[in-house]
């Protein structure tokens, strides 16, 4: 279509007294939008290609540049929004399914706050997590039924055998982020940092790159749909195995990394080639029931000598706690959890605002249901999909998670500003992208700096949470939901997230 | 042993920010918008990106332990402070015959000709704690570090 | 330890920051013929010209031989020396003995033998005083003649100019700057020179001044029969070594003092560096001597080291210059014109509205020599690509272009020159 009728998202705008025409804008936009003319040494911005990935704004060394969301408007109309309606223009001109990056961005409840914390006041002291020892160290694994000890001369010996368990310094670990959708770069910058600071990290669908192997005790590698870069020492470079059945953001459909991405490198990690649009089937072929899945974790454990524990992940959907407590009794050692706040490289917008459950109705409803059945024990909860901060992490736990995945925290944590275009491979912020003019802009020892921060930052946090509490070790608050309280919620609500309104 | 400007080319995002700052720690004002709108003549970068497709990276002087600017300098315009140390120029001395320019391997030196011709080449921020360009560098593409040579 | 120095320009400096750099304490005593602190050749020009002021003639500062422990005896000629003995002897009769000697005496302009020269208002133009007197003569001329279109007679013409002389020059050559650029270069530059106004006679020189009253200059004759007006004539034709000194010695002598690697003379604890020396040349192999200031310089430190004890080796220098004539810069280097071109590639580019040439002479796949005009921008990194001798096929092709740099070196080559420190 030559003429178009959708109104630029965004306004760019210079403050001329101030712009240098030292030219960094219109170098370091990938998406051109702004040009120099000589003839009048002034700077030009076509702001229908503005993304809104603020590089410009940053990278302006007199703050000259202002982005904003285009004030144009249509007429008020609470039903057809613009959104809604520049949606319905953009499939009139090209036909297509409308794709975009990230998380889901409407506005569902965010259940996180609407829950709040509780504090210790006289009857039980808080604990001040700077003078005293604060246990945040977690375990994922199958745990034991029961432990077996023998005592002889007065010393305690453990003769239960313990599954193989991954041992976080936190409660908090990265999320999968497949090479090919984000970085060489970004995704060294995760392994090591989860390396250094004492968590692991999610391969994604991607496969490992040679060059991150040695980061292998602390890596997850993902067994997904497609099997991208799943071969023998791919499996033994990791420190567990992950089955990804579905992810959050687009739940029953497959991963989808666009042609443009497929550099070179990336072709070799995951084994195809070079440019072709790398499109998981939507289900694993050789898992059409739950049996099919337990033969896959066994052949997985078999393959690894059960040295590894082997992780099921899923979006989370309607029947997730059925759904969980047959991947426990299939063999998983861990359950992961991804809601519809969960992100992607690049999914349909349409799967991604409207499939799946939150997170946090996922986790409890898992949880309560692994303990009316008797088997919480036999599989560690991880929970993904939207979380933001240490308080997010700590309601999590409250409410029946063993640990929390993040990724969008993480990538934001590296630079993104959530602009959404993962999937054009045109990341400024050199994140999300092959392009190897702009991969390099991520520098992976500042990177790997910001997550460790991040990760420290967030640990201090849960320590003082804790502490407020009156409690010293996360254990305590696992899936303890008497710390929590709704703030303006239903009682449907209340009854499956299994709290008590603030009050009561 | 003296600490130096080295770049990694492969974090160096083509920015030229390094050159920008330069600009600013070399002029009257040291304010970044009257240095570039105000000031006539704008001082001149002494560090330049150089680019090729997805490469890039800024180079400046090196301030070599054994300069040839300063054995091919007919004034002793070029000079170093001390024994170690930055090599620095004197533009009062300097006639711009552009010896210097002619020796100099890694063409670290340039042509000033907005007032009168003189040879202009990095001086390390003389007197400041940390070179300019290291200083405003986003994504630490340029390090300032003794090498032990 | 006493270290004698003959000479005080930038050999002789060179020498003595040579030897402080591993001895601070031997004693240095440096002698020279002129009564001036040093002082910078080839500014001389430049002060013919009124473009530096005398302080700004200094090649160093005022406190120099103060600052590097260095008893200067100025104004005092040294007329021989005994290599036995271990003396040099002054014009005066004082013997100076030394330890180790460094002979850094430099050129004596050439001056054939034409017919009339004695005349008054001949000149040469190497020294200080040279343009000393041309500045002061100078309101008073009108025509000058130059003989000698070299880098010295350019020089002299661009120092007259601004003072509104009418100036000639005479080269023998087909073209000025003969010794450093070629026809095409040198073309573009002998353009520029027309238009500022100054003749240019080549292919002939000159059969005989003609003086008239008081003796003084009148006209010259050329052999081509052309006869020209003229109130001065200065006779630039080149330097030779001066090696009046050493006619007696041991020293043995080509064109200049022979030196090996270390600037060490044939004879035991005497050095010699310089426009006086003949020292390896690093292109053809084999010693030359090259009267250049980055080479002097360079050859006296070598030479200093290695009196103080510390041997290097000095690989060899290259023929070198800059220098603009009519405001377009030329900088050229090496063997940037070879007789024939068999066995060499040459590779030219030429703009002639914008005034740019550039021209790359390579060998083996080696860059042996280039010639810069206009565009002369990190010449430099050329010099470095003769001076190294490096492989550049790789980016051959890249050569002329204006944006030629580190960015066209393969990776591993540019990692290592720009992560280690030169030299």
């Amino acid at each position: 279509m030559r003429f178009s009728y959708i109104e630029p998202e965004f306004l760019v705008e210079r403050r001329l007294e101030r712009c240098i025409r030292c030219q960094v804008c219109v170098r370091q936009c990938a998406f051109e939008v702004h040009t120099y003319d000589e003839a009048s040494d002034t700077v030009f911005e076509d702001s229908s290609k503005c993304v809104g990935c603020l590089r410009c704004v940053t990278y302006c060394p007199t703050d000259a540049l202002i982005v904003r969301q285009n004030p144009t408007t249509f007429k008020e109309n609470a039903n057809w929004t613009g959104r809604v309606i520049k949606n319905i223009y953009k499939q009139a001109e090209t036909g297509g399914v409308l794709l975009t990056g990230m998380g889901n961005d409407r506005p569902y409840p965010i259940y996180w706050d609407h829950m709040v914390l509780n504090a210790s006041q006289v009857t039980n002291p808080s604990i001040d997590p700077l003078r005293e020892p604060m246990e945040l160290k977690t375990y994922l694994g199958r745990k034991p039924d029961h432990l077996n000890v023998s005592v002889k001369e007065g010393k305690v010996k453990l003769e239960t055998k313990l599954a193989p368990q991954l041992e976080l310094r936190i409660p908090v670990l990265f999320s999968a982020l497949s090479y090919g959708a984000i970085s060489f770069n970004a995704s060294k910058a995760l392994a090591s940092a989860a390396y250094e600071f004492g968590t692991y990290y999610n391969t994604g669908e991607g496969g490992l790159h040679r060059d991150l192997y040695r980061y292998g005790e602390r890596t997850i590698v993902q067994c997904a749909s497609g099997r991208f870069g799943v071969h023998k020492d791919y499996l033994q470079a990791g420190a567990a195995i992950e089955i990804k059945i579905g992810q959050g953001a687009k739940p029953g459909i497959g991963g989808h990394l666009p042609g443009e991405k497929v550099s070179e490198e990336v072709s070799k990690t995951r084994m195809i080639p070079v440019g072709s649009d790398a499109l998981s089937p939507a289900p694993h072929h050789d898992i059409y029931s739950i049996e099919d899945l337990r033969q896959l974790i066994y052949a997985l454990k078999e393959a690894t000598r059960y040295e590894k524990p082997v992780s099921v992940k899923i979006a989370a959907v309607h029947n997730s706690a059925a759904i969980a407590s047959g991947m426990v009794r299939a063999g998983a050692d861990i359950i992961a959890l991804d809601g519809i706040r969960g992100g992607t490289g690049a999914a349909p917008t349409t799967i991604r605002d409207n499939v799946g459950i939150p997170i946090e109705l996922a986790i409890a409803s898992v949880d309560q249901r692994l303990r009316e059945e008797g088997i919480r024990q036999q599989a560690s909860i991880v929970a993904a999909g939207g979380f933001r901060s240490s308080a997010d992490v700590v309601k999590a736990i409250a409410l029946g998670a063993d640990a929390v995945y993040i990724g969008t925290s993480a990538l934001v944590a590296m630079g993104c500003h959530l602009c959404q275009i993962c999937y054009t491979g045109k990341c400024n912020w050199g994140i999300a992208t092959q392009d190897p003019y702009l991969e390099k802009r991520l520098n992976p020892e500042i990177a790997k700096e910001r997550l460790m921060n991040l990760l420290r930052a967030w640990e201090h946090e849960i320590k003082e949470m804790l502490g407020g509490m009156g409690i010293n070790a996360i254990e305590s608050l696992r899936g303890n939901r008497l710390h929590l309280r709704g703030v303006g919620l239903t009682d449907s609500e209340l009854d499956i997230l299994g709290i008590l309104p603030a009050g009561r | 042993m003296m600490k130096r400007v080295y770049a990694k080319e492969e974090v160096c995002a083509g920015c030229r920010l390094c050159e920008v700052w330069c600009v600013v720690a070399h002029s009257q004002s040291k304010n970044i918008i009257k240095a570039f709108n105000e000031e006539f003549p704008r001082p001149l970068p002494r560090v330049k990106v150089e680019e090729f497709g997805p490469f890039s990276f800024a180079l400046q002087c090196r301030h070599c332990q054994d300069p040839p600017c300063i054995e091919a300098c007919m004034t002793g315009a070029m000079h170093r402070e001390g024994l170690e140390g930055p090599v620095l120029h004197d533009a009062d001395r300097c006639v711009g015959c552009w010896m210097c320019i002619m020796v100099c391997p890694y063409g670290a030196i340039a042509r000033d000709e907005t007032i009168k011709k003189i040879a202009s080449k990095c001086d390390l921020c003389y007197g400041e704690e940390e070179p300019a360009c290291v200083a405003h560098c986003p994504n630490e593409a340029l390090v300032y570090e003794d090498r032990g040579e | 330890m006493r270290y004698v120095i003959i000479g005080n320009s930038a050999a002789a400096i060179g020498g003595v920051e040579g030897i402080r750099r591993h001895d601070r304490d031997g004693e240095i005593i440096l002698m020279a013929k002129e009564p001036y602190a040093t002082y910078s050749r080839p500014l001389i020009s430049y002060f013919l010209a009124g473009k530096v002021t005398t302080r700004q003639m200094a090649y160093r500062p005022s406190s120099f031989y103060k600052d590097w422990k260095v008893t200067p005896l100025l104004g005092k000629e040294v007329v021989t020396i005994d290599t036995e003995k271990k003396l040099a002897v002054l014009d005066d009769g004082e013997e100076v003995a030394y330890d180790r000697l460094l002979i850094a005496t430099g050129g004596v302009p050439f001056v054939p033998s034409i017919e009339g020269r004695e005349a008054k208002g001949v000149s040469t133009f190497t020294t200080w005083d040279d343009a000393k007197r041309l500045r002061r003569m100078a309101k008073g001329l009108k025509e000058v003649v130059i003989l000698g279109g070299g880098l010295i007679g350019v020089k002299a013409m661009e120092g007259l100019q601004s003072h509104g002389v009418k100036i000639t020059i005479v080269e023998l050559m087909d073209r000025i700057l003969g010794l450093v650029l070629d026809a095409t270069a040198a073309g573009i530059l002998e353009r520029k020179l027309k238009d500022g106004g100054v003749r240019l006679v080549k292919g002939t020189t000159i059969r005989k001044i003609v003086s008239g009253e008081g003796d003084k200059v009148t006209e010259v004759v050329l052999e081509n029969g052309e006869e020209l007006r003229a109130d001065h004539v200065i006779i630039a034709i080149g330097v030779r070594p001066n090696l009046s000194l050493v006619a007696d010695t041991p020293i043995k002598v080509n064109r200049g003092i022979l030196v090996d690697e270390t600037m060490r003379t044939s004879v035991a604890d005497v050095f010699a560096a310089g426009d006086v020396a003949e020292a390896m040349d690093l292109l053809s192999g084999e010693k030359r001597v090259i009267p250049i200031l980055p080479t002097a310089y360079r050859q006296g430190k070598t030479a200093g080291e290695a009196m103080a004890g510390r041997d290097t080796s000095y690989l060899g220098g290259i023929v070198m210059n800059s220098v603009e004539v009519g405001g377009i810069p030329a900088i050229s280097a090496g063997i940037m014109n070879p007789p024939s071109e068999e066995g060499f590639e040459v590779k030219r580019y030429l703009d002639r509205k914008k005034g740019i040439y550039r021209k790359m002479v390579i060998k083996d796949n080696r860059l042996v020599g280039f010639i810069l005009i206009g565009a002369i921008d990190r010449a430099g990194v050329y010099t470095g690509l003769i001076r190294e001798k490096i492989d550049v096929s790789p980016f051959k092709n890249r050569l002329l272009d204006l944006d030629f740099g580190y960015i066209d070196f393969p990776k591993d080559l540019r990692t290592y020159k720009l992560s280690t420190v030169y030299m």
